[in-house]
């Protein structure tokens, strides 16, 4: 066995401690039924070979490619400091910090996490992470039914359609009410909508979710969807991307709630989709309403400076049936490489990485309507946006055939509206050069004519 | 130092080095450490503190406490990484969609930063600092091929988006990996989506609701658990929409036959075991608790924490077990990450392949593969999570089973199994053995009869183990044993190891009758002593505030 530390001599010793023959004897009380003899797969593969076949497998897959596809994942650029700092063994094969005075390590980088996110948010109590953006939005979704004791909630058609179809499925499950709001022409969330939905005092609104930017990329009046949202006794919950943070008003600023989002773009590699990073803060007043773990500042015995988890009556280890989610293992190393990533880049540098996000967009977006490609809505926009194209899909195949991934053809989430049937959602980054812009443009050309 | 470690402690140096040094030797060099080192605070040329209050000097080598990114933050430091954007970048944002106040992040030299954060590290303990032998947790090691693996441009570059020709190889890499837990666990299909055990749980709930439904069987209200069941049990049970109900574990630690006949019904929908159970003990009735279940048509859960205790030796699914959840970073050795992240297949019976989350990973008639299209399976329980998991893991996952192959997997079990078997022999004099029958990868001992003695409790044991360079076993889990230590060694530590954790813990039962207050002060050893929690918790401290860094506009 590949990992295994005993020799023979080892296994007799501790067969013969226990004074039996063989291991066989410690497996007797499965009943005959149902034991079984072995797994059907092939037998151990040393490193070598197995290395070799790892290689190929990730050799297959292309991803050198030049590409503009975003719609939740985010190619940045990651210093190596941050690797450098999650590759420490005392970081990645440690668990969950119950042993305070041996975990301060862990402890205070969440601590730490905390403070950033509270930062970068505006909110004060940041949980200590949550499986992904879209777990996290249907989490601060549920928080606004257990905190309001209302059981509908009010989801813009613009969040993530990962967030919505997640949240729907949680939703289905506790028997919850999520309807979904339109959007206007101009890619923002139909705030007259909105209103009558909240009118319904039959079907009283616990929350309002709105994504910023929102799924076309378009920034939403978040201010006044707030205001509306108040007004009807509702939570309002923003579900955000965090470079975006650094040039755009935070929820605080706008009084949302509840903060959810997708910490990847912090940091963390694309990965096919995870690990990542799903952020979920509140204001002070739902600080017993969070899931999650939660890290306080306190002292120990001698006065000393110290953390540990804290207000745990919300946990499924105390609380079990009546806890706020039923979440353990969470995505502690990646939230660590969000909390390093922060350090390492800076508030100028999270500032270059969104306002350079937001130059090279702009660059894009001329560089394709000069092409005859415009954007489909008139909303201001960040780094990402929707370009409208006769025959989206069919053009999307022909630049992928060119190395060019023409980021996501819309009608894949959106198959019944017409009007997103021709539109491909297009994103840029700080990591997005003007030649792949020109490549872009060039091949649209080519399969066009 | 306190005047309570008077006694000759073991404190080993090394695994296996067995140094002693008394504990009047520590405390010597602690009070030379003192008088060596300022025991003041510092503070920098304008009188900001360098290190936190508290925090005291520090140490050259060896863990030492580190004050806050906050309070290291000078403005003007850190650059470099990036260009700068041009001037107009945000021109097109309208004023009242900016960020209003400055960005409080820290600002650090890269020295700093790394500094800071290995500095940290070393605060902690972790599988490859020394014995984690976490109950239900499985703190096996974590092999570094596994690191290198998901570490592969081809793998870690890849867009969660990226069309399916693009992404053939992780593809291939789910697909085998999916059959590869189908054949360990028995069961009929895999989904690889779930982040964790707990969200596993929910998938496998919600599926078994999908289930009922579909057969018109809406009646179904609750969910049973054994009272030694883990706590994600109910929490799921409720966030599925279930009310929970909780069953007695016999005398022999199983599940108690005829609670279980009597709780289930009409209204029962699913129950969820855990096998071996959280006492480290395979259910010996689970035929009759499997054919129970099935009679009073519910659907049988599984949930797979211990699975490292039975690869090989039993298949949930060749069993009965309709649907189960794996753990991949415990069974299938992916690091824990202080807390994450982990991965949680599903792996589910022929009844519930129609309600799988979506997307599946599907094979083509000409061998390429392909993620389903949303919507392309209506019976599916819809997503449970943003694109397809947490790859990354997996990837680390199927090298692990790759390297040890089926026969490796069996090994690994028998091993596990019989070193805490070996080390459940070791402690019996000392501790309540109470389930004394062959256990499976774990094992509870209590400190039941040393409480009544000594007045030394669990927590204290625990603790005390710090002393001697181990991490605590879990405690206080499950519920139902007063002062239970759950131990679980693992096939990957040494006998060595497993024989100093014993003498360790032997020795501080004697520490307990002979001098207790050394044991129910510990850590006396670990950067810092027991902690006030309950300030914590009543004045919760949860952000440092304020936050330096910028305060002036960006260079542009
Ligand atoms: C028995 C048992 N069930 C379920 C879980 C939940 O798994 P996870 O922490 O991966 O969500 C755990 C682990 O903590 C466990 O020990």
């Amino acid at each position: 066995m590949p990992y295994g530390p005993h020799t023979p001599g080892d296994r007799a010793h501790m067969l013969d401690a226990l004074g039996i023959d063989s291991v066989q004897a410690l497996f007797e009380d499965i009943p005959a039924r149902v034991r079984s003899d072995g797994i059907d797969l092939p037998g151990p593969e040393p490193e070598l070979t197995l290395a070799g076949r790892l290689e190929a497998l990730a050799a297959r897959n292309r991803v050198g490619l030049t590409s503009f596809l975003g719609a939740g994942a985010y190619r940045h650029y990651v210093p190596p400091a941050v690797d450098e700092i999650l590759r420490r063994g005392e970081f990645y094969t440690s668990y969950t910090p119950y042993q305070p005075e041996i975990s301060q390590g862990t402890l205070q980088t969440i601590y730490e996490y905390q403070s950033l996110i509270a930062e970068l948010t505006g909110l004060d109590v940041v949980s200590a992470s949550h499986y992904d953006g879209a777990c996290a939005t249907a989490e601060a979704a549920l928080m606004t039914v257990r905190a309001t004791r209302r059981q509908r909630v009010l989801m813009s058609r613009a969040i993530h359609r990962h967030y919505v179809d997640t949240t729907r499925t949680y939703f289905a499950a506790a028997r919850l009410t999520l309807d979904e709001l339109p959007t206007l022409p101009d890619g923002t969330t139909d705030l007259s909508a909105l209103e009558a939905a909240l009118a319904d005092s039959e079907r009283p609104v616990a929350g309002v979710l709105l994504g910023h930017p929102n799924v076309f990329g378009v920034l939403e009046p978040m201010s006044e969807a707030t205001r509306l949202a108040h007004a009807a006794g509702a939570l309002m919950v923003s579900v955000v991307e965090p470079v975006s943070l650094a040039v755009l008003a935070t929820p605080a600023d706008y009084g949302a709630d509840i903060c959810a989002g997708e910490g990847q773009p912090l940091g963390i590699s694309l990965q096919y989709g995870g690990p990542y990073l799903g952020i979920l803060a509140s204001t002070q007043a739902l600080v017993r309403q969070i899931p999650g773990r939660l890290v306080g500042r306190t002292r120990d015995v001698d006065g000393r400076r110290a953390y540990v988890m804290t207000l745990r009556a919300r946990e499924q280890d105390i609380r079990r049936d009546r806890a706020a989610s039923n979440i353990c293992t969470n995505q502690a190393l990646c939230a660590l490489a969000a909390t390093v990533y922060l350090a390492a880049i800076g508030p100028h540098g999270l500032r270059d990485v969104a306002a350079l996000g937001a130059a090279r967009a702009r660059e894009l977006e001329k560089a394709l309507s000069e092409a005859g490609v415009p954007r489909v809505h008139a909303a201001p926009y960040l780094n990402e946006f929707a370009v409208r194209i006769e025959d989206a899909e069919r053009v999307h195949a022909a630049l992928l055939a060119r190395d060019v991934v023409a980021g996501l053809p819309l009608a894949q989430w959106y198959p019944d509206d017409p009007e997103l049937r021709d539109a491909l959602l297009v994103c840029a980054t700080e990591t997005t050069t003007s030649a792949e812009i020109q490549r872009f443009a060039t091949a649209l050309a080519e399969v066009r004519s | 130092m306190t005047d309570t470690l008077e006694q000759t402690t073991k404190i080993p140096a090394g695994e296996g080095s067995g140094t002693e040094r008394t504990n009047r030797e520590l405390e010597a060099a602690a009070r030379e450490n003192e008088i060596s080192t300022p025991d003041r605070d510092f503070t920098d040329a304008r009188g900001a503190p360098h290190r936190g209050d508290g925090m005291g000097p520090r140490a050259a080598v060896g863990p030492s406490p580190q004050p806050t990114l906050a309070e290291l933050s000078r403005p003007g430091r850190g650059d470099g990484k990036l260009p700068h954007a041009p001037a107009d970048a945000l021109d097109a944002i309208p004023e009242e969609q900016r960020r209003a106040r400055p960005l409080g992040l820290p600002e650090l030299s890269e020295l700093e930063v790394i500094r800071h954060f290995v500095n940290l590290s070393h605060l902690n303990y972790a599988v490859d600092t020394g014995f984690y032998p976490l109950g239900s947790c499985t703190m096996k090691y974590n092999p570094k091929i596994n690191e290198w693996a998901a570490r592969l441009p081809g793998f870690a570059a890849l867009h969660p988006l990226a069309p399916d020709t693009l992404a053939q190889g992780t593809l291939e890499l789910l697909y085998e990996l999916e059959r590869m837990l189908a054949e360990i666990s028995g069961m009929r299909a895999v989904t690889l989506q779930p982040a964790a055990g707990a969200h596993g749980e929910l998938t496998g709930i919600l599926m078994a609701r999908a289930y009922h439904e579909s057969r018109g069987d809406s009646e179904r209200s609750e969910v049973i658990v054994p009272d030694s069941s883990h706590g994600t049990n109910p929490a799921t049970a409720s966030m599925a929409g279930y009310t929970t109900i909780t069953v007695r574990s016999g005398a022999d630690g199983g599940v108690d036959l005829d609670a279980l006949r009597s709780a289930l019904g009409p209204r029962t929908a699913a129950v969820m075991l855990t096998n071996p159970s959280t006492l480290g003990l395979f259910e010996r009735q689970i035929v009759e608790l499997l054919d129970a279940v099935h009679e009073a048509g519910a659907l049988a859960y599984m949930d797979g924490a211990n699975l490292n205790a039975v690869l090989g030796k039993f298949k949930p699914g060749q069993a009965g077990f309709d649907v189960m959840h794996f753990n991949v970073h415990k069974t299938f050795s992916t690091p824990h990450g202080g807390g994450g992240p982990g991965a949680g297949p599903v792996g589910v019976g022929e009844k519930l392949v129609p309600f799988l989350p979506s997307p599946r990973v599907l094979q083509e008639a000409d061998g390429s593969y392909r993620l389903e299209r949303s919507g392309e399976r209506p019976t599916s329980i819809g997503r449970v999570r943003s694109f397809q998991g947490n790859v990354g893991v997996l990837v680390r996952g199927y090298t692990y089973i790759k390297a040890h192959g089926g026969s490796g997997l069996t090994q690994a079990s028998e091993d596990a199994v019989l070193a805490a078997n070996y080390l459940k022999q070791r402690l019996a004099g000392s501790y309540e053995i109470p389930y004394d029958r062959a256990c499976k990868h774990e094992f509870i001992a209590t400190a039941r009869p040393l409480k009544a003695a000594t007045g030394v409790r669990t927590l204290d044991v625990a603790k005390r183990l710090i002393d001697y360079g181990f991490h605590p076993p879990t405690i206080y889990f499950p519920l139902i044993v007063d002062e239970a230590l759950l131990i679980e060694p693992t096939e990957t530590e040494s006998l060595e190891t497993l024989d100093a954790f014993a003498d360790a813990l032997l020795a501080i039962a004697d520490e307990a009758r002979e001098d207790p207050e050394t044991v129910k002060k510990a850590p006396h050893t670990a950067p810092v002593r027991r902690l006030d929690e309950a300030t914590a918790a009543r004045q919760p401290d949860l952000r440092w505030s304020p936050m330096t860094g910028a305060e002036s506009p960006c260079p542009t």
